[in-house]
């Protein structure tokens, strides 16, 4: 059980370090983030002075010049753990805990659904392509960096240049029709089929992008788990190849991906915010860009805050599941 | 003499076809950096026709406000290359600092360094560089700086360090526990000179390989921020030009040369680097290199009729 309480610890940690980056950075960094974001919140209230609850959520996010550091920390925290995120001033008077819950789903859904596609799809090729060693295969092998090198978004704006603007395939943005829907979201058949049609471009960027990198670690490590002995111990005892290849070779080979599935997993989630404004993806990392264009710092850090914690999640979801099949890391922490 | 140096050769990577390809591509590139300059109109030059088709005259015709994307395309490249190199060195010192130093000291250093590491590690760069940027930009304090490609570079070069710390510690780690490094400690050399000395050569292949994707790293990220709006101001560089080209509508109107171009530039230099990589890569595990080739051999056995293998069982 030590390995899982130590991963756990790891995570609370590392949660405390995020909370508090996200504490010390408006205040450490050059610059007034706390007035220019009170100047803007006025001008969307049409000039019009605004409450002084309001400037008081800002300057407890932002920092303000009354009252120590701890007095200010202690303060952040307590507004952070009532969920009270401060309010956008770019979609004034929304507060930004509302606008990052309409947000999420919609990148958690196209990211998860399209990094899990792509994971299968890499280990699965890759273990082809490892088992198949020494063949013409190997030559394709370099061609996946191509793809792991690819922006995004400019896989993207290729993606909308040929099959949207050209061939017409596929709308050009959103994440479902406008026109069908002007009341927003809801749940339907005809709704999810738009949402579908929307996300089949974006979510092919995403897979393009990411899965030569599988492919190519898993291929590596097939590689070198096939010279092992006792996969030649496996060929000496005649067992078939094809049991040798999937529960000897490939097994073992896969767990090194597992194991770094949360590093690619920023890689995915940073490639996926720049690639939603190419598509005007309604996901949080069109949030998070038009709050830095915006200035709207309060927006800006409540979004900052909540992709560092997803991302945390699923890195602990993946941490328990490798614990679970490799028995090693349980036992040596 | 003879012994030192066939030692260094090792650890240079074979001459295979990956390497040779890999740096044609980068030594291309990094020529129509320097060239391409010299050669092309200013960049800015907006006396063009605008939204041209490449033709012998613009050989990548022009963006919407008339400027040549060939010219671009040239200072592009160097605006990006500097960014990369510049922000792959910081990245690569800090990486070995927090690296190397937990791997070799081991215990209560190890512990903080590696935690601080791995907290780096998980915490999304992209997100995090944007934030700084966000803030950092708009500082009045730092006048010109606040919006230079150097600041730029700095900020990508110390949020990307962290991959590449997990990597070096490994194996510095490893290395540590082997008897020269034991001997060199018993005959009394200080801690700096057994890093700089015998630790350090022999991670010479992984930084290396550390290094190239740092510049990978750099050179994306700063794509993304350019594209964005977030890059640096009065630079040109391959993520500026993409940037241009969303607010110019070049998708919506079909002017592929001004969008191809820059993207495909990232694209052939990350390959290129990354086959370096991989040559790199069969140096440091030389399964990677054998395997295939013991596998074609016990093929071409089979076909000769020598094999024991006739239904494949390792082809």
């Amino acid at each position: 059980m030590s390995y899982y309480l130590r991963r756990i610890t790891f995570y609370v940690v590392t949660m405390w370090a995020a909370v508090s980056l996200n504490f010390l950075l408006p205040r450490l960094l050059p610059g007034d983030p706390a007035k220019i974001m009170i100047g803007k919140l006025r001008r969307a209230n049409g000039g019009r002075p605004i409450s002084q609850e309001m400037i008081d959520a800002i300057t407890s996010i932002l920092g303000s010049d009354e009252g120590s550091m701890w007095d200010q920390y202690v303060a952040y925290w307590g507004r952070l753990l009532q969920g009270d995120l401060g309010v956008s001033s770019t979609r004034y008077p929304a507060p930004v805990a509302d606008l990052i819950a309409q947000a999420l789903p919609w990148t958690i859904v196209l990211v998860g659904v399209a990094t899990v596609i792509s994971f299968i799809l890499g280990i699965v090729v890759g273990a082809w392509v490892g088992w198949r060693r020494g063949t013409w295969l190997d030559h394709l092998v370099p061609i996946t960096t191509v793809f792991q090198s690819i922006p995004y978004f400019w896989l993207a704006l290729v993606l909308v240049a040929v099959f949207s603007v050209n061939l017409g395939l596929f709308p050009i943005i959103g994440g479902y029709d406008f026109f069908a829907f002007p009341a927003g979201p809801e749940w339907s058949w005809a709704f999810v089929g738009s949402a579908v049609t929307h996300a089949i471009l974006p979510a092919t960027t995403i897979v393009l992008s990411s899965v030569g990198g599988w492919l190519l670690g898993m291929r590596n490590m097939m590689v070198s788990t096939l010279s092992e002995d006792y996969v030649v111990t496996a060929e000496a005892k005649g067992l078939t190849p094809r049991r040798i290849r999937t529960k000897y070779a490939a097994r073992n080979a896969a767990i090194p991906s597992l194991a770094g599935f949360g590093i690619a997993l920023g890689f995915v989630v940073a490639g996926s915010i720049v690639m939603e404004q190419v598509f005007s993806y309604p996901g949080i990392g069109k949030l998070m860009i038009q709050s830095v264009q915006g200035l709207d710092y309060a927006l800006m850090q409540g979004v900052f805050l909540v992709i560092t914690v997803t991302v945390l999640a699923a890195n602990l979801f993946m941490d328990v599941i490798y614990g679970f099949i490799d028995p090693r890391a349980r036992h040596n922490g | 003499m003879a012994d030192a140096r066939s030692r260094f050769r090792t650890l240079l990577p074979r001459r295979s076809a990956k390497l040779v390809g890999g740096f044609a591509i980068v030594g291309a590139i990094v020529l129509f950096a320097i060239l391409g300059p010299l050669i092309a109109q200013p960049p800015r030059d907006s006396d063009n026709a605008s939204l041209q088709q490449p033709s012998a005259e613009h050989w990548l015709g022009t963006s919407k406000l008339g400027y040549d994307v060939f010219s671009q395309l040239a200072w592009g490249t160097q605006g990006s290359l500097m960014i990369g190199l510049v922000a792959g060195i910081i990245a690569l010192v800090l990486a070995v600092v927090f690296g190397v130093l937990a791997g070799y000291f081991g215990g209560f250093a190890d512990e903080a360094l590696s935690l601080f590491t791995n907290i780096m590690l998980v915490i999304p760069g992209l997100p995090l560089v944007m934030v700084i940027a966000a803030y950092v930009q708009r500082s009045e304090g730092l006048g010109d700086f606040a919006r230079s490609s150097v600041l730029v570079a700095i900020v990508l070069g110390i949020t990307g360090w962290a991959g590449s710390a997990v990597v070096l510690r490994a194996q510095a780690k490893s290395l540590r526990s082997r008897e020269y490094v034991a001997a060199a400690r018993v005959a009394g050399e200080k801690a700096w000179r057994v890093i700089f000395v015998e630790i350090l050569p022999n991670l010479v292949p992984l930084l290396a390989a550390q290094f190239i994707f740092g510049i990978i790293f750099a050179i994306l990220g700063e794509a993304g921020l350019s594209y964005l709006g977030l890059g640096a101001t009065g630079s040109i560089t391959w993520g500026t030009m993409l940037n241009d080209a969303q607010t110019g509508q070049a998708v919506g109107t079909g002017a592929w040369w001004w969008f191809v171009p820059p993207g495909a530039m990232i694209a052939a230099l990350g390959a290129g680097l990354s086959l370096i990589n991989f040559a790199i890569d069969e140096v440091v595990n030389p399964k990677l290199r054998l395997a295939p080739e013991n596998a074609r051999k016990v093929r071409r056995a089979a076909r000769a009729g020598v094999g024991v293998t006739e239904t494949g069982v390792i082809a």
